[in-house]
């Protein structure tokens, strides 16, 4: 013994130290916010009311209900019969009967309107692993996806980190609602081209999030013409499908592909979960439907490294297989969303705020633009900072959503309770006016 | 493939073709060479041809690609339903023009691996003593069966407290949790493995990462350890299923350590050695070690002084060791099982090159509900993996449920107790059973499979031989048992069979039927 002797350190891959985790953005700084100082009704009343969690606490007492009523949903019969073969099961193929469950659970809140084959389902560990899993098996390392901005910022870590694959994203702006465009798809592709980049699919969020908006027909079915004229991939995450205040306003591709009687299908994937409709994301349930044999194939061994566990696949199969149940669950969670948008919206509007006009969701787009000292990327900053600090309020700034336009904020209203947006809004008040006085 | 063949214009038949294409187009530049006379004919001779032959292989490259047929390939997989009206969407499914990426194409093809088909022929003809007593029995999977009662008994009685808790309430586990693993299953996972790794080694709760299952975390590990290209030493034989946990997606090659009957498959140091270096030569880096201790598919248990010559090993060469040991709780011989955690106390070691796998599949029946745990002593791998694991967690609700059967104590230590005496019950018949065939095992001590050595039945002496034996398992005996050379063992002969899929009772059953492949195999010699 004595002295020390240096040691190499033994190194970590370019994986583990890349910054591509994405972890260090605004988006993730306004969360440290609040795990310093979190809201409580009771507790403290002063603290930062989480409004950057896109999560659905609004329909719990319909789930808590169903398990009441249905406690062999829970369990595996008197006596646990079935209890052996589940524990062991851990086939990729997953349970058949959570499979169908899955199947016409998506064909519901489609209201009929799309049909879904149980042996088309994928089921992953969560939409966040499906969606990887997805670019892994469209994508080479190095190539691109093609992304609408404004986008979800797990985008980021989910499609590129491990992948290797890059996002391109397609600009839209407020002067047409953030539509896509076919201009801006064609602008994205070529800006990929430019840098020797292969383009292998678009990525849409249908509902949108951030937008809280739904995509209309003519731009899926634009989105459809240029995907096969180009010869890629296109994949839809509808995790919000079920979250869309009236139902006769979402169109799901898998609709307009049923109307085109499935030619060019097998380009065509959707990613769905039951996080958010259902507000389960500690469940892990996500699934992949894809038209394409070799994808459904291919994805299906792969989930080995995330697959649902066979007792949660259990559990939620009687309960999603029950028809009257999921139905009702449907419309009145549709329903009380449609409250809470309407809540917050009046709320807003009451103060001088406009929001994207929006018509499904978790959260709507808030547009603080005409607040900003400058109309730059960094006034933006301030102003969420501001909000945060001194508001209180943790709400997502529209630049780690990769908005084009500075000024547009995401704000989720379905994580709390009523009386908590309303203190909420009376911070967004005080604020208001404090501003005009100034 | 034949030399005079004219190129085809059909993409598919020149993709499998174009290797052979260029050499058999070698092959005609010789004679062409002797029809033209003089220097400068030699000369325009060799240089016109070739060049034809180079823009030609370059335009059938262009045309290759454009085309791109990825040929359809027979599935494995039970077919895609057809309706009439959807006709059109199957037809189409399969012979796609929109590309998949390299990877994917790669996993898409019909797997290779005996391991994997033996599993899928068993699952079109399962056996099952009352409904399907012909079907083929599973030998093949190392699942515990044998203490799945004791299991079941437990959640019948404790499952809606545990799930949902009382009074059914579901706020707790609906929400996000962290992605790798709720503290209260973290904290409970330590105990039970202090309890089942000889209550010698203490797992700090804050130094794991749980993921959904054991495989995500070897996946998980080899993304965090090496980069594309790079490779692990691993030693043969080894589990197969390591070929997909650490080369589909990290990209990390396995380059083979092998060991040998004569050492009963230990690891030698100085095969390590020889490993590393030739990989050294070839330029490949090697990032580190993985094992599984104790071993899959031999069933022995290292040394606590192999474990030290592992560790100067990673130290001289500054590499990580990955240590799966899944199945530390499933010993049943003399020998006691020493983890690699339990040794890192010295002064001198470098903890954080050290990683250990675990997982809930082996040592608790619980395959289905997957429960992995990476546990690791690097901050910077802990601090990786955390974030990783968010494609790959555990469901909320079996988080809970597998907590509250941790924290049974008792139940876990009775559990514990009849599992090992029912593996060494079921392990001592079936190994003594096979020898009265004539059939010896690897000495073994712990797993839930034995090591056969059945080299005196193939023919010829080489993995052709074993494969046909395997064949012969599977046709005429109809029970699906691993071959050595899907663990890539390097002598062939070897077969793993897991004996936790059957009851004691079952045995005879089994023995009957290889005996019919033991005899077909001395008559035809």
């Amino acid at each position: 013994m004595g002295f020390e002797i240096e040691q190499p350190c033994v190194e970590l891959s370019k994986v583990a130290v890349s910054e591509t985790h994405g972890e260090d953005s605004p988006y993730f700084a306004g969360w440290k916010a609040y795990d310093e100082n979190p809201y409580d009704e009771l507790t403290n009343s002063s603290g930062v009311i989480q409004m950057g969690l896109a999560e659905n606490q609004v329909s719990f007492d319909l789930l808590e209900k169903y398990l009441e009523e249905n406690s062999e949903a829970s369990t595996w019969g008197k006596g646990a019969p079935g209890f052996r073969e589940n524990a062991l099961f851990q086939d990729y193929h997953g349970l058949k009967t959570f499979r169908t469950a899955m199947a016409s659970f998506m064909e519901q809140i489609r209201g009929g309107r799309a049909k879904f084959f149980p042996d088309r389902v994928v089921l992953t560990a969560g939409a966040t692993a499906a969606n990887e899993l997805l670019t892994f098996i469209l994508a080479n390392p190095g190539d691109a996806l093609l992304v609408p901005t404004p986008y979800y910022p797990g985008f980021d870590r989910d499609l590129r980190w491990r992948t290797g694959v890059n996002i391109v994203p397609i600009h839209c702006d407020s002067s047409n609602n953030f539509q896509i465009t076919p201009q801006a798809l064609e602008a994205a592709y070529q800006a990929a081209e430019a840098k020797n980049t292969k383009v292998r699919a678009v990525l849409i969020t249908n509902p949108s999030n951030p937008l809280g908006a739904t995509i209309q027909r003519s731009v899926l079915e634009n989105l459809l013409d240029f995907v096969t004229r180009k010869n890629i991939h296109l994949v839809s995450d509808e995790i919000y499908s079920g979250s869309v205040f009236s139902s006769s306003e979402f169109v799901s591709v898998a609709e307009i592909l049923e109307a085109r009687n499935y030619k060019n299908a097998e380009r065509v994937h959707i990613v769905y979960s039951l996080s958010k409709d259902l507000g389960l994301p500690g469940f892990r349930v996500g699934t992949i439907y894809s038209y394409n044999d070799k994808v459904v194939t291919t994805a299906r061994r792969m989930s080995s490294f995330t697959l649902i566990s066979s007792q949660t696949q259990h559990l939620l199969a009687s309960m999603l297989s029950d028809k009257k149940f999921t139905e009702n669950y449907i419309e009145t969670n549709r329903e009380r969303l449609r409250k809470r948008y309407n809540m917050i919206i009046e709320g807003l509007k009451s103060v001088g705020i406009e929001c994207l006009k929006g018509n499904a969701g978790l959260f709507c787009w808030m547009n603080m633009s005409p607040l900003l000292e400058k109309k730059t990327r960094e006034g933006e900053l301030e102003l969420w900072n501001a909000i945060v600090h001194e508001v209180r309020l943790n709400i997502s700034p529209g630049s780690s959503c990769h908005c084009s336009e500075p000024g547009w904020f995401r704000v989720c209203f379905a994580n709390m309770s009523e009386e908590t947006l309303e203190v909420a809004l009376e911070r967004i008040r005080s604020f208001m006016e404090r501003i005009k006085k100034e | 493939m034949t030399q005079t063949r004219k190129p085809s214009s059909k993409p598919e038949a020149r993709e499998a073709q174009n290797p052979s294409f260029s050499s058999s187009g070698m092959k005609l530049i010789v004679p062409l060479q002797g029809v033209v006379q003089g220097r400068g004919g030699l000369l325009l001779g060799t240089l016109v041809p070739c060049a034809l032959f180079y823009f030609l292989q370059l335009y059938l490259k262009r045309r290759r690609s454009t085309a791109n047929c990825n040929p359809p390939s027979p599935s494995s997989e039970p077919t895609l339903p057809r309706t009439s009206s959807r006709s059109n969407l199957s037809a189409r499914g399969s012979i796609s023009r929109v590309r998949i990426s390299r990877l994917a194409t790669q996993i898409s093809r019909p797997d290779e691996s005996l391991y994997y088909v033996g599993l899928d022929r068993v699952s079109r003809d399962p056996y099952h003593a009352l409904d399907n007593p012909d079907g083929v029995i599973q030998l093949g999977l190392a699942d515990n069966k044998l203490c799945l009662d004791l299991i079941g008994e437990w959640v019948a009685r404790n499952l809606e407290d545990s799930v949902v808790g009382t009074g059914l309430n579901i706020n707790g586990i609906a929400p996000y949790q962290t992605y790798d693993g709720l503290m209260e299953l973290k904290m409970a996972l330590s105990d039970f493995m202090h309890q089942v790794m000889g209550e010698s080694v203490k797992f700090d709760p804050s130094n794991m990462v749980l993921t959904a299952g054991a495989t995500p975390a070897i996946e998980i590990l080899s993304f965090c350890l090496a980069d594309q290209g790079n490779a692990f030493l691993v030693p043969t034989p080894y589990y197969p299923g390591f070929d997909r946990d650490v080369r589909w997606r990290p990209g990390v090659d396995l380059i083979p350590v092998h060991c040998r009957s004569a050492d009963n498959f230990n690891l030698n140091i100085t095969a390590l050695e020889q490993a590393y270096s030739q990989a050294r030569k070839r330029g490949v880096k090697v990032r580190g070690i993985l094992i599984s201790n104790p071993s899959n598919p031999v069933g022995n248990i290292m040394t606590q002084d192999m474990l030290y010559s592992l560790l100067d090993f990673a130290e001289e060469k500054n590499i990580h060791i990955i240590a799966d040991e899944v199945f530390a709780g499933s010993t049943y011989g003399s020998e006691k099982f020493v983890s690699l955690a339990e040794i890192l106390d010295s002064d001198y070691i470098d903890k954080s090159r050290v990683h250990i796998v675990y997982g809930l599949s082996k040592d608790l029946s619980l395959a289905g509900f997957r429960v992995g745990v990476i546990c690791s002593f690097n901050d910077s791998v802990l601090a990786a993996a955390k974030k990783l694991s968010r494609f790959s967690s555990i469901s909320a609700p079996t988080q809970r449920l597998v907590t509250s059967m941790l924290s049974d104590k008792r139940f876990i230590r009775e559990y514990f107790e009849t599992n090992r005496k029912r593996i060494q019950q079921v392990h001592d018949e079936f190994v003594d059973c096979l020898s009265k065939l004539g059939i010896k095992c690897a000495k073994s001590c712990a797993g839930m499979y034995c090591w056969a050595d059945m080299n005196g039945l193939i023919r010829p002496y080489s993995e052709k031989g074993e494969i046909e034996l395997w064949e012969k398992f599977l046709s005429i005996a109809k029970i699906n048992i691993t071959p050595g050379s899907s663990c890539h063992c390097i002598e062939p002969g070897w077969f793993r069979i897991c004996f936790t899929t059957i009851t004691l009772e079952e045995i005879p059953l089994v023995i009957e039927r290889i005996r019919r492949v033991v005899e077909s195999c001395k008559s035809s010699s």
